[in-house]
């Protein structure tokens, strides 16, 4: 599929752990903004391929990367490249909320702080409510910002996770299954969140749910077995998928 | 040991087992015979109308007849008075009661019979009988202990005991020799006790924290299994080795060492004992936080990374701080074991009594005097003697609290990542 001005530009990008291979060779771009939602069976490697954006695949003991992965044209597996540096680029929100141990003031702090964003108090309180604010959540917890970030609701902790990626100004969020802890009226919300934010950001999201990436998103990419079947508008993806295999998924014959 | 309490212990044992065998079979027996014929060889209990297997019913008969002869053991030897008359009555009572039993036990073989529901009792109840048996040891500790320490402080005031600052308890040797009564004021030993814990915590603090972080956070998982099994050998080294390694070996050396700067310093110090005894509590420390940093999830450390932080960014801010109780939680258990320690003081950190904050001069400890106090001829009641109590007695109670303390510290940390 053709894309103008890819944010990410992946070539023949293969993940080992040890000496399984979980992804062969993926071929793909993905958009400067908007939603590209990653679909296919567990196991297929949705995760794997989406922490090559963000290198977190490098904290996993024996995981490689190779290939090549370019972030607007520059090569993020880089040797002079400090993945570090990266990440506060490229957010990213996981799974089951993973809130730190800390009031959620400080959780949302805590990134700004690492990369020394603001100077003084007044600046980081406005940085802590613009963040808390776009993640859709000041409301609910301006008058209690010293409580425990653990002490919220799954679908809240999951939105101060939000706010706190946001908060170091990225210009990516990756998102791991985010809504899968969550019941439906969180979910509604965090949907209505991802589609408020895809005007700034790049999103990129990987669902278990097939409404839930028709909903969202605007790509939708197939994943089967380390493969990359199909990449195409999620439209075309729902109504007239190209591959049986990505027929038989969206319609629950497989996975 | 007297032969006939072998032979009915032998007695017992062939009962029960024999009762367990002798019932079983009859369950068995009735339980194939209660079936249809053509049903006859297999075992299957479900739907067979029986309540319980057959060898539930020999349990039931072995814990009955082992119950009752261990009652008769018990009042047997409660009331034995040496004659030979006794003894064989003794044994017959508790043969002919076994036997009865075993019979008597036939009738109960039915159907109906709930003996896996009995057995479940039975197990219940020993259960609770070993438990109390646990807690009344316990008590009883506590008691003698309390107990001794009244008749101490009958003798001793009590404020005098704890807020004296003199520590001599050189008491008469006999009840008619003519001497001082000796002065029990335990700061200064108290104070020993706490220096040395000091120079201990000061050695085995850091470095077991930062060998817990290195083998949690940084290690591969290679060196890990290489070097955790060995920092724990430390732990198995028994401690009088810890003793005599601190009086022949480090305290010389700090002494030698003092020596060139022109210090003169005894070669039992509180820094020898102190060290050594860091040494010996860095395998609990870092072994402890080692476990407890290890329980903060790795979603955590995904999250600071994803955000950009670096390892030791990640491991001060969110994993040290997630953390944390547990790790004071793991420092006051090693603090109690510090000050509850022996042997090493004992060789190492000296006897006398001083009141001072210089861990280069020897100091003494509470372990240390108890063994002096009791080690020493002289008569149980006098003043010397129970003093060694009420210094357990002080001690105990400083380690109960910190073990609390330290426990609940730790129990409410793993609560929360539950
Ligand atoms: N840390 C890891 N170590 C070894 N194998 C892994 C690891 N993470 C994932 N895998 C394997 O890689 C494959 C892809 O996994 P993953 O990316 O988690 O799939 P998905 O997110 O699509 O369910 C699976 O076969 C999985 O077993
Ligand atoms: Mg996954």
């Amino acid at each position: 599929m053709d894309i103008q001005n890819p944010k990410f530009v992946c070539r023949d990008v293969r993940v080992h752990y040890g000496d399984f291979e979980a992804l062969h060779g993926i071929n793909i771009d993905i958009a400067d903004r908007g939603v590209t939602a990653f679909i296919g069976p567990s196991g297929c490697g949705k995760s794997t391929f989406l922490r090559t954006f963000n290198r977190m695949n490098d904290t996993i003991e024996g995981a490689r990367v190779s290939g090549s992965v370019t972030m607007d044209g520059q090569d993020i597996y880089d040797k002079g490249l400090d993945p570090v540096l990266l990440r506060a680029r490229v957010g990213m929100v996981f799974q089951k909320p993973n809130p730190f141990p800390k009031s959620i003031y400080d959780n949302v702090a805590y990134g700004p702080k690492i990369h020394g964003m603001t100077s003084g108090k007044a600046e980081m309180d406005a940085l802590v409510e613009r963040s808390l604010r776009r993640a859709g959540l000041w409301e609910e917890v301006k008058d209690r910002l010293k409580i425990a970030g653990t002490g919220l609701s799954g679908g809240q902790q999951q939105r101060l996770v939000i706010a706190r990626a946001i908060a170091v100004n990225p210009e990516v969020i990756l998102m791991d299954e985010p809504a899968s802890a969550l019941d439906p009226i969180a979910t509604a919300k965090l949907e209505a969140l991802i589609q408020e934010l895809k005007e700034r950001y790049c999103i990129i999201i990987v669902t278990h749910s097939m409404a839930q990436a028709a909903r969202v998103s605007d790509k939708t990419a197939f994943f089967y077995m380390g493969d990359l079947i199909e990449y195409d508008a999620t439209e075309k993806i729902f109504t007239n998928p190209g591959d049986t295999r990505t027929q038989d998924y969206i319609t629950g014959r497989t996975g | 040991m007297d032969q006939i309490i072998l032979y009915i212990l032998i007695l017992m044992v062939v009962l029960t087992v024999g009762g367990f065998i002798y019932n079983k079979n009859l369950a068995l027996d009735r339980y194939l015979s209660s079936r249809a014929h053509e049903e006859i060889g297999t075992t299957l209990l479900k739907g067979s109308g029986w309540h319980s297997q057959a060898s539930y019913h020999g349990y039931f008969t072995a814990w009955v007849v082992g119950f009752c002869s261990f009652l008769l053991f018990v009042a047997g030897l409660y009331f034995r008075n040496g004659s030979e008359v006794y003894d064989l009555i003794w044994l017959a009572l508790v043969l002919a009661s076994g036997v009865c039993i075993v019979f008597l036990l036939n009738r109960k073989i039915s159907p109906e019979f709930a003996a896996r529901t009995w057995v479940e009792r039975f197990i219940h109840f020993c259960l609770i009988v070993l438990s109390f048996i646990a807690v009344l040891t316990t008590f009883g500790i506590v008691l003698s202990l309390l107990f001794e320490s009244l008749r101490f402080f009958s003798k001793v005031s009590f404020l005098d005991f704890l807020f004296g600052l003199q520590w001599s308890p050189q008491t008469a040797l006999r009840a008619d020799q003519a001497g001082q009564s000796g002065s029990f004021g335990a700061v200064p030993i108290f104070a020993g006790t706490f220096l040395i814990m000091l120079v201990a915590m000061t050695i085995a603090g850091p470095v077991g924290l930062m060998i817990a972080i290195y083998l949690s956070e940084y290690a591969s998982a290679a060196t890990r299994k290489i070097v955790k099994p060995l920092i724990e050998i430390l732990a198995g080294i028994p401690t009088v080795v810890y003793g005599f390694f601190a009086l022949l070996t480090v305290g010389p050396t700090i002494r030698n060492f003092a020596e060139t700067l022109g210090f003169s310093v005894p070669t039992q110090s509180a820094l020898a004992a102190g060290v050594v005894m860091g040494v010996m509590i860095i395998p609990l420390i870092s072994s402890l936080s080692d476990d407890v940093i290890n329980a903060v999830p790795q979603s955590l450390r995904d999250g600071s990374y994803a955000l950009g932080a670096t390892k030791s960014e990640t491991m001060k801010q969110v994993v040290f701080k997630g953390a944390l109780p547990g790790i004071i939680g793991a420092f006051l258990l090693a603090v109690s074991r510090a000050i509850g320690e022996t042997m090493i003081v004992v060789m190492a950190a000296g006897r006398a009594a001083n009141l001072t904050g210089n861990p280069f001069e020897a100091v003494t400890t509470v372990t240390v005097q108890i063994v002096a106090l009791l080690t020493g001829d002289q008569e149980f009641d006098s003043p010397k003697t129970l003093a060694a109590f009420a210094l357990g007695l002080v001690l105990f109670v400083i380690t109960l609290i910190l073990n609390m303390i330290a426990l609940s510290v730790v129990r409410r940390y793993r609560e929360r990542y539950d």
